[in-house]
């Protein structure tokens, strides 16, 4: 049982977002709003070649334009560039207008390099290498578990399956940046970041001063899934530029194809897949061989993390033999970063479609083949509310089989997420008129962690959450993690809950009440006279647990004569432990989805092979989810609050992807083999547009 | 070469003397704006847009710029109460409109009916491209009496939001519609 109260009057229940108001009125004021006194824009010089080795940058020509005050090179010449993007210099300026008449001034002298911008081309002996020194492609991983090989001759069915999935881009509304202010007595940076420390730590390092000389603030962000934990290039030369400016404030605020090429993206995946079961459907034997890339930096350390292409495999379900092979293949594009899930969504395609290929081999019904391998009691129990919910017995049919040109499929798929906590602190301070504040060095990415904080306050003082004050966002407020891997409700919860009844052990002495909260709060605070008290709380075991399941089951109409597929509905269980604010969870699965379905049918980074440019870095070729494309979502939040507080940003996105491409093949009756789905890969398998022999290859 | 400068001088003369006054820019010309109801007189370069004036020199944060490219509908703003992108409007040629931003709906402690059900149905989760589709919604319920939900999602198609809030912001948005007239 969680420390948690047992009868809550406010944990649970939907609340209204706590800065609400101030987002729909156009007054909150995110980093890419602010405008301190003096303040100058800025803007970036990216190389325009993939790979080239820059041998002089004169900034002169620049630092002359009307209107620029600072100019500063991201390295000194001579150095190698690994990408198209990667930063050459910076400029700031008055206006927007003299930065970009500054950056067309600026000269730059560089031999080209030869580059490689396909994961198979890079995979070749005679590509150009990424790293003079090293082959493209690092080490594979190993690992093995049982004898596949025996196994596979014990195994009454065995299918195979190659499976790819594109690279993906973050494309965050608000773009990566900062405004930083570089004074005498120190740095002040406003960013748009899911990790202030981080940023701090990041800002310190690049410029070489004390951690007690720098200060981030993130009051608003505007998305990050993943890609903001870092002060990023961005951030140092924004500082230097406000150095170079006299310490003027810069912002430095990327644009939407910056946001294509340097800050981050989810690695691809080509996924060779064998799984032998018995005629009972139970599995007995999984071998994987599996590359992918995560730009010019793969396998090595990011700025953000992120880390190879890797992915867990077998994804969820227990397979006793296994031999999983993975290999991390570099190539000249920007770095990958951790986003949304790291890893799960490439693993869950592979794995549920190979598995679906397999219920179909032993003609079994993907629920029940599921349920019978699954070691988790929370899935397999998840499948069944979810089976009755979506009425999948009657929706699944034998493949291709409904009437008329426009198909209709069904498709399931599970996820699992740790979401745990760690360590945060939190402050809170009653003040002899009543009002409460608390102080949270974390930050509200959109999950509503400043809703969230103050329900928790409110439920320990048994008060409304509005009558509770929320400061977070600045590093000067007790310390808390980076909002990443979905810890941030199980890290900070606990923390805020932990202050609050050590405010309320010190509140009951102080006033001499033995029940200040509820209607004896303002009596009860008036008796402080003038010293406020002021508590601390740290997180701690008991009110927080990771390891969350979900299942997603969807259901999509696919027109077999133009290729274009309609999600109709999506049915989502998802464990979540207790839940703090039901609106807000709600809100979180819904998005969560949604992004799922843009991994699922709309979003590819495209790098052209002859140029390694990318094609589409603008969102008129590189399509998101849009109001159209949103189906009916029927979200079933599965609480468990004796396990404590879990964070679900991250499993809801994972499963969406594969459960709609199995409900595409379970349409057309042929495997979908490749992300995303697009109409000319449906034509293809259909066999309808004869000019494509390989329909999955992709489209650059 | 000479000939075709020349014909390049004829035709910059004929445009002159068909519009009556002198071609403006490169550098800063008089740019007077008509935004939430006050009147600005502005100095800027005619290649500046909208956008960047309402952000950068109006201090008008509201309106985002995202995609700068008519992609995203952050920056979505009122011109004659008609939405528009205000990243694809250039400031001078908006002179004679009626320019309304997310900040000219309401105050920030009365918002308007639509605004109140974002916040009633949770249609926002950053927040970064609500004021865009706060302004779009305004738009539609203007012209609008009882929208429908087509007519809704009709509105909110050259808006994004990457959270994926859309069905929130269809709730609100329908809310407003089923209270209809009366109830804003």
């Amino acid at each position: 049982m969680s420390g948690w109260p047992k009868n809550p009057k406010q944990l649970g229940k939907e609340h209204l977002r706590y800065d609400g108001l101030v987002k729909v009125t156009g007054s909150a004021r995110y980093a890419s709003d602010v405008q301190p006194a003096g303040w100058l824009y800025a803007m970036i010089l990216r190389s325009p070649w993939p790979a080239a080795r820059i041998r002089a940058i004169d900034l002169g020509p620049a630092s002359s334009v009307p209107g620029i005050r600072a100019v500063v090179m991201a390295d000194d010449p001579p150095f190698v560039v690994r990408y198209c993007g990667e930063e050459l210099a910076a400029v700031a300026g008055l206006s927007k207008q003299a930065c970009l008449d500054a950056l067309r001034a600026i000269k730059v002298e560089a031999d080209i390099l030869p580059f490689v911008a396909k994961e198979e081309d890079a995979l070749r002996d005679a590509s150009p290498r990424v790293f003079e020194n090293q082959p493209n492609a690092a080490q594979p991983r190993e690992m093995q578990t049982g004898d596949a090989e025996a196994a596979f001759k014990t195994a009454d069915k065995t299918v195979e399956g190659f499976f790819q999935t594109q690279v993906q881009l973050h494309n965050c509304l608000e773009t990566h940046g900062n405004t930083v202010k570089f004074g005498p007595d120190g740095v002040t940076c406003w960013s748009s970041t899911q990790a202030i420390s981080s940023v701090r730590d990041g800002l310190a390092d690049n410029l070489g001063i004390p951690l007690d000389k720098v200060a981030v603030i993130s009051e608003f962000m505007g998305g990050g899934f993943g890609s903001k934990a870092g002060a990023g290039v961005e951030g140092g030369l924004a500082a230097r530029l406000s150095k170079e400016a006299g310490g003027l404030p810069v912002r430095l605020m990327l644009t939407r194809f910056d946001e294509a090429l340097a800050v981050g993206n989810r690695p691809s995946s080509f996924q060779k897949v064998r799984l032998g079961a018995k005629a009972d459907g139970t599995l007995v034997a999984y071998q994987l061989d599996a590359f992918g890339t995560a730009g010019y930096a793969s396998g090595g350390a990011t700025a953000a993390g992120g880390g190879g292409a890797g992915f867990p495999a077998p994804y969820i379900y227990r397979v006793p033999n296994t031999r999983v092979r993975q290999t991390t293949v570099a190539i000249n594009a920007g770095s990958a970063r951790a986003m949304r899930a790291p890893g799960h969504p490439q693993a869950s395609f592979g794995m549920e479609s190979i598995l679906d290929e397999m219920a179909l081999a032993l003609g079994m019904d993907p629920v029940e083949l599921r349920i019978k391998n699954d070691q988790s009691e929370i899935r397999r129990e998840q499948y069944r509310i979810a089976a009755e919910r979506f009425d999948w017995k009657a929706k699944y049919h034998s493949p291709a089989s409904s009437e008329g040109p426009v198909k209709t499929g069904v498709g399931c798929a599970g996820a699992t997420w740790g979401g745990g906590g760690r360590g945060s602190e939190a402050e809170v301070r009653i003040n002899p008129d009543g009002t409460v504040e608390v102080r949270c060095g974390t930050q509200d990415i959109g999950t509503g962690t400043k809703t969230l904080i103050a329900v928790v306050a409110a439920e320990v003082f048994d008060l409304e959450p509005s009558a509770i004050s929320v400061k977070i966002g600045d590093t000067a407020f007790p310390p808390s993690g980076g909002s990443g891997g979905s810890t941030t409700a199980a890290s900070v919860a606990p923390a805020v809950f932990d202050a609050c009844q050590n405010a309320l052990a010190d509140l009951v002495p102080a006033s001499g009440m033995s029940v200040p909260t509820g209607p004896n709060w303002r009596s009860a605070a008036a008796r402080l006279r003038v010293n406020p008290i002021v508590a601390r709380g740290r997180w701690k075991e008991g009110l927080s647990s990771k390891g969350v399941g979900g299942v997603q089951m969807a259901e999509v109409e696919v027109d077999t004569e133009t290729g274009m597929i309609r999600v109709k509905r999506i049915v989502c269980v998802q464990d979540c432990g207790l839940v703090i604010n039901r609106l807000a969870s709600i809100s979180q699965i819904n998005g969560g989805i949604i992004m799922g379905i843009g991994f699922a049918l709309y979003e590819e980074r495209i790098l052209d092979r002859q140029t390694g440019v990318v094609l589409n870095p603008n969102f008129e070729t590189y399509k998101l989810p849009g109001a159209a494309d949103v189906p009916e979502l029927d979200v079933i939040l599965q609480d468990m609050p004796e396990r404590g507080v879990i964070g679900i940003g991250e499993p809801v996105t994972i499963p969406t992807a594969a459960a709609i491409a199995n409900a595409v093949s379970h349409a057309i009756g042929k495997r979908v083999t490749r992300l995303p789905i697009s109409p000319a890969q449906i034509l293809g398998l259909l066999g309808k547009t004869p000019g494509i022999t390989n329909p999955n290859r992709g489209t650059g | 070469m000479a000939g075709t400068l020349a014909k390049v001088s004829a035709a910059a003369q004929s445009i002159e003397s068909l519009d009556g006054q002198k071609p403006v820019g490169p550098g800063p010309a008089k740019v007077g704006l008509q935004v939430n109801g006050n009147r600005h007189e502005l100095e800027v370069e005619p290649r500046v847009t909208l956008l960047d004036v309402l952000r950068n020199k109006l201090q008008l944060t509201g309106a985002k710029e995202v995609c700068d490219r008519a992609t995203c509908g952050a920056c979505t703003v009122l011109a004659d109460g008609q939405p528009v992108y205000s990243c694809m409007k250039l400031a001078i040629e908006v002179q004679d409109r009626a320019i309304t931003t997310v900040e000219g709906l309401s105050h920030p402690d009365d918002p308007t009916p639509i605004q109140r059900a974002f916040v009633e149905h949770d249609g926002l989760m950053c927040g970064y491209c609500t004021p865009g589709f706060v302004m779009s919604l305004t738009a539609l319920f203007n012209a609008r009496k009882n929208p429908s939900m087509e007519e809704i999602k009709k509105a909110c198609s050259g808006n994004l939001c990457r959270c994926g809030a859309y069905p929130h912001i269809f709730k609100a948005a329908q809310s407003v519609a089923q209270a209809g007239p009366a109830g804003r």
